[in-house]
């Protein structure tokens, strides 16, 4: 059997192969052979065939087979056979499967070497790919290498140990013993790879963090003698002593001075002075100072510092090498929010980099750009990113356009400005407008009531122009159909008014209709806006026309509108003109805020704050307090109103407070049945006040009583079981007013016994409306565990004729089945 | 060395280091680790691949074909970093050769620059004006001598001296022992 050809003979020929298939069937051929010389268990060779395996597999061809063969030559005496088989195991071998385990003990043997260079391929591919299995079985014995005197095997064992915590991170605490002295190495590999070690460690631990604290003043000091030393050709680039090491140092400083006075304090000076001695020319002196820069931007260190460190990234900014440049605006992207008046200096530079070639270097630029926009600068800025929306790669365009609208909608200095910018923006990137801007752009132009004429005839024109952007379109549409009569009238203000008749609109509103460019919902716009033009315009002939026709259009959304339209020309004619009024002016998002669950008195189940009309925090608080004095020496307990403020966010904070405040709660709080989260969502999605938590009730059987019925005011209670937790009784008030003047400013408060709680939710309003002409309406929850007889004391106020009434009641009528 | 006669022999370091052209997956492992080095050639050939994070064969041969895609598409006035998935992307160009690495989000792009760097005077070193013709038919030694520098994706010697005494040491050991390193022995 003649020897398998070397590795080189096989590569030169492969690589004369002129096709795909020439060379596939050249692989497939020696793949055989290969194959074969396995089964015959070769020992002389089988390192050859792994070698010319591992070519082939990087050419992309399977090499599976020889997954063991590895194993196997990790397994041999001969060193040539060992460094091939760890070099397969590395590239053939991975994790996921089982036959990586059986690489274990070899390794375990080999870590135990005599040989150091077979202990490195040893660390070395168990560092590199060890999985979590073999890092426990192995820790060991790389914690052992850890504290050997020999600085090659410290240093992989050092690594190795990194890749064992990454791997399984509760072993971490078996080598802090062995990193007592790394340190105090002379060796550069060894001082590298302690390092890294141990902010490996800091990273993972806070413990570790404070314990390795201690060595700041000793790395300042290694940092100190790389900076101060002379040229040492070792380690030297550049004129730069091991800037591998510094940066690695500098690292290790940022992670320990972070959030701590005395290590940011301790390496103050030393960043100072990497910060300004260290030579710029090259890279790799750039290296250090952007490193250095990220240092002092994450720990605490004087203003000066930072000052020096941003005004580094200005420099950065005027690099030649785009490398630096990109890497500077990154930085700057980070700090702007933090140092924001140092960053701003250096806008202009930005602001030139928008122009640059590189697409990460315009990405950033841009986005600090907005960040930079502020209400000074904003009508400079604003030109500059305008002019970059123009010319940018259709892949900005959408985030750009929306950074624009964003800006504009804070900064804005005239609310013509602002439509002006929109219009910019709608006529330039058109088409890349994100979807959502469409309605948020009505609603905004909808407000800008002083406006609207000026608006409707820049998008008019806008529309002669260029149909072929549906979002400028959609929202031209809109408003051409709201202020269509300002547009003929020729009413504008702000800019010379152009003469437009009626039948010039319809024409252009039918012309998007029958535009291939224009899209379904464009159409459905048009469309509408047409119709609305009925109650403006006089050519209701021509309007009826063309809804009628498109009464049988095939498109099902125009067709179903049309019929619509056409209905109310017909049928509903006397309706027509309230139907497409002017729009009111919206109310931007306050009822669009999300929902809080906020805690009540011990129970566990969540009730929502009600983000519409509620009364103010103060009067609640002032609320509670006046329930206490209600008490006076009596068993009562207050009860938590629950209906709380506007922003929800201080809602929980309010009520917690009132909560404590009270110190409630002096029984057990029983939870409730689990079965009431369930019908929660339905309740959280609508945010429907005054609704009861519980649909499925058995309200029958329950007669409703009154309450209470004095000076005018009667209140009624109704009652709902809450069928899931029978302990529940859903209390239903309804307040109504006799009398000839309003109750406004109407509070309704509850107390019951200790034994009870309650909740009380928000009220339908705060006016009972006179002569019976409405009511107020809210729901009380009373949880009864001990089924004990229902008492309630209530507090009713209001201001009736101008003046302030208040008053107290008991009541104790309930009807039995309410509570029992 | 046999070298064939059709390729031109280009040194990687005839040109420049200072300029030349400048080079979803969620690993969410430690703030500054490389996750992989991959060396392509212009056609997008691989010449080698070191992967510090544990993938499937098919993972590596997508990730390969797409960063090599996109990295080759990259015009020469770009600068070397980029944005691929969750990772940074360094890389760099000597002669026909692309040096690329994959970092995780944290890293400073510009010593990785220097890795890169140093890597490539390792290589010339050891080869003598090495080319990437030396990287294809000694691709075995291109990764043992990344092997004596990076360990787990981070540098284990920062002296260029003493990574290549390591190397020739290892291959004094090698059998049978020839004087000479590049006589082929397998």
């Amino acid at each position: 059997m003649p020897a398998p050809i070397r590795l080189r003979e096989l590569i030169r020929t492969i690589r004369t192969a002129r096709t795909q298939a020439e060379e596939r069937e050249m692989i497939q051929k020696e793949c055989a052979a290969i194959r074969s010389s396995f089964r015959e268990e070769d020992n002389t060779y089988r390192c050859r065939n792994v070698a010319k395996l591992l070519y082939m597999h990087m050419l992309g061809y399977p090499a599976h087979f020889g997954q063991l063969e590895c194993l196997k030559l990790i397994a041999s005496q001969k060193f040539t056979d060992k460094r091939i088989g760890y070099l397969g195991a590395m590239l053939l071998l991975d994790e996921r499967q089982d036959v990586h385990l059986l690489m274990t003990n070899c390794i375990k043997n080999d870590l135990n070497h005599s040989t150091q260079y077979v202990q490195g391929l040893a660390l070395c591919t168990l560092g590199c790919m060890g999985s979590s299995e073999m890092c426990r079985d192995l820790a060991g014995e790389v914690e052992k290498l850890l504290k050997t005197s020999n600085s090659y095997l410290r240093k992989k064992a050092a690594l190795c140990a990194v890749h064992v915590i990454r791997k399984v991170p509760e072993l971490m605490e078996m080598f802090l013993p062995a990193t007592k002295n790394l340190l105090s190495e002379k060796n550069h590999g060894v001082l590298h790879t302690s390092v890294v070690l141990l902010t490996e460690m800091c990273e993972r631990s806070p413990d570790m963090l404070a314990h390795f604290r201690k060595l700041v003043p000793q790395l300042v000091r290694i940092l100190k003698n790389l900076i101060m030393s002379g040229y040492s050709p070792e380690h030297d680039v550049s004129g730069i002593s091991d800037p591998f090491l510094q940066v690695r140092i500098l690292r290790l400083l940022r992670i320990l001075g972070k959030n701590d006075d005395d290590s940011s304090e301790a390496m103050n000076d030393i960043l100072a002075q990497v910060a300004t001695n260290t030579e710029t020319s090259k890279n790799v002196g750039n290296a250090i100072l952007y490193e250095t820069v990220l240092t002092i931007m994450d720990i605490k260190s004087e203003s000066g510092l930072r000052v020096l460190a941003i005004n580094i990234l200005g420099r950065f900014l005027l690099n030649n090498d785009k490398n630096i440049r990109y890497v500077a605006l990154t930085s700057l992207l980070k700090t702007v929010q933090t140092d924001h008046n140092a960053v701003q200096r250096h806008r202009s530079t930005i602001v030139d980099c928008l122009k640059d070639l590189d697409v990460s270097i315009k990405r950033r630029a841009m986005e600090l750009s907005f960040a930079l926009v502020n209400g000074n600068n904003i009508r400079g800025m604003m030109k500059e990113l305008l002019y970059f929306l123009d010319s940018c790669d259709p892949e900005f365009k959408a985030d750009c356009a929306s950074g624009v609208f964003l800006a504009a909608e804070k900064y804005a200095p005239s609310k013509r400005w602002h439509i002006d910018t929109i219009m910019r923006v709608l006529t330039t990137a058109g088409s890349y407008v994100r979807d959502d801007s469409v309605p948020n752009l009505i609603q905004l132009i909808t407000n800008s009531v002083e406006m609207h004429a000026y608006t409707v005839q820049r998008l008019y024109k806008a529309l002669l122009d260029d149909i072929s952007q549906q979002p400028l379109v959609q929202v031209a549409s809109w408003c051409i159909g709201e202020y269509g009569d300002l547009l003929v009238s020729g009413q504008c203000e702000e800019e010379e008014p152009i003469q437009v008749t009626e039948d010039e609109v319809l024409d252009v509103l039918e012309g998007l209709l029958v535009s291939n460019l224009s899209t379904p919902v464009t159409r459905g716009y048009s469309l509408t806006a047409i119709m609305k033009l009925s109650t403006r315009f006089s050519s209701v002939n021509r309007i009826k026309k063309v809804v009628s026709i498109y009464g049988s259009s095939i498109d099902v959304e125009l067709q179903q509108r049309a019929v619509e339209y056409n209905a109310l020309f017909k049928k509903y004619d006397h309706m027509r003109s309230a139907l497409l009024e002017r729009m009111p002016i919206m109310e931007k998002t306050a009822s669009n805020g999300p929902t809080e669950i906020v805690q009540t008195n011990g129970e566990t189940d969540p009730s929502v704050v009600e983000t519409k009309h509620p009364p103010p925090v103060t009067q609640s608080t002032n609320q509670a307090t006046d329930l206490l004095d209600l008490l006076g020496g009596n068993d009562m307990v207050p009860v938590i109103q629950t209906s709380v403020p506007t922003k929800p966010a201080s809602a929980g904070g309010e009520l917690l407070d009132l909560l404590g405040d009270l110190s409630l709660s002096g029984g057990p709080a029983p939870t409730p049945a689990p079965s009431v989260p369930t019908s929660q969502p339905p309740f959280l999605l609508d945010g429907l006040s005054s609704q009861p938590l519980f649909n499925d009730i058995a309200a029958a059987g329950i007669p409703p009583m009154t309450a209470y019925n004095k000076n005018g005011l009667k209140i009624d209670f109704t009652f709902e079981r809450a069928n899931p937790n029978p302990n529940i009784a859903v209390i239903t008030i309804n307040a109504s007013n006799s009398t000839e003047a309003d109750m406004t400013d109407f509070v309704f408060q509850a107390a019951v016994p200790k034994t009870f709680q309650l909740q009380l939710l928000s009220p339908s309003s705060n006016v009972v409306p006179a002569l019976n002409q409405g009511t107020v309406t809210q729901v009380i929850r009373v949880l009864n565990p001990q089924k004990q007889q229902l008492r309630m004391r209530i507090k009713l106020t209001y201001t009736h004729r101008a003046s302030s009434i208040q008053d107290l009641a008991e009541v104790n009528n309930f009807p039995p089945q309410s509570w029992q | 060395m046999l070298i064939s006669s059709l390729f031109m022999r280009m040194s990687l370091t005839t040109h420049s280091f200072l300029s030349s052209f400048h080079s979803h997956l969620c690993f969410v492992i430690s703030s500054f680790q490389m996750q992989f080095m991959l060396l392509f050639s212009r056609q997008g050939k691989l010449r080698l691949q070191k992967w510090y994070v544990p993938l499937s064969d098919k993972e590596k041969k997508k990730i390969t074909r797409e960063l090599v895609q996109t990295v080759l598409a990259r015009k020469p006035k770009m600068c070397s970093f980029l944005e691929w998935r969750d990772l940074k992307i360094v890389y760099k160009r000597y002669a026909s050769l692309y040096f690329c690495c994959a970092t995780e989000g944290q890293d400073n792009e510009l010593i990785t620059l220097e890795i890169i760097h140093r890597y490539v005077e390792l290589l010339d070193k050891y080869f003598g004006s090495v080319c990437e013709l030396d990287i294809i038919f000694n691709f075995e030694k291109a990764y043992f001598i990344l092997d004596e520098f990076l360990l787990g994706g981070e540098a284990q010697e920062t002296s260029k001296k003493n990574v290549l005494k390591a190397i020739e040491q290892a291959d004094l050991l090698q059998e049978p022992r020839h004087e000479y390193f590049n006589v082929p022995v397998y």
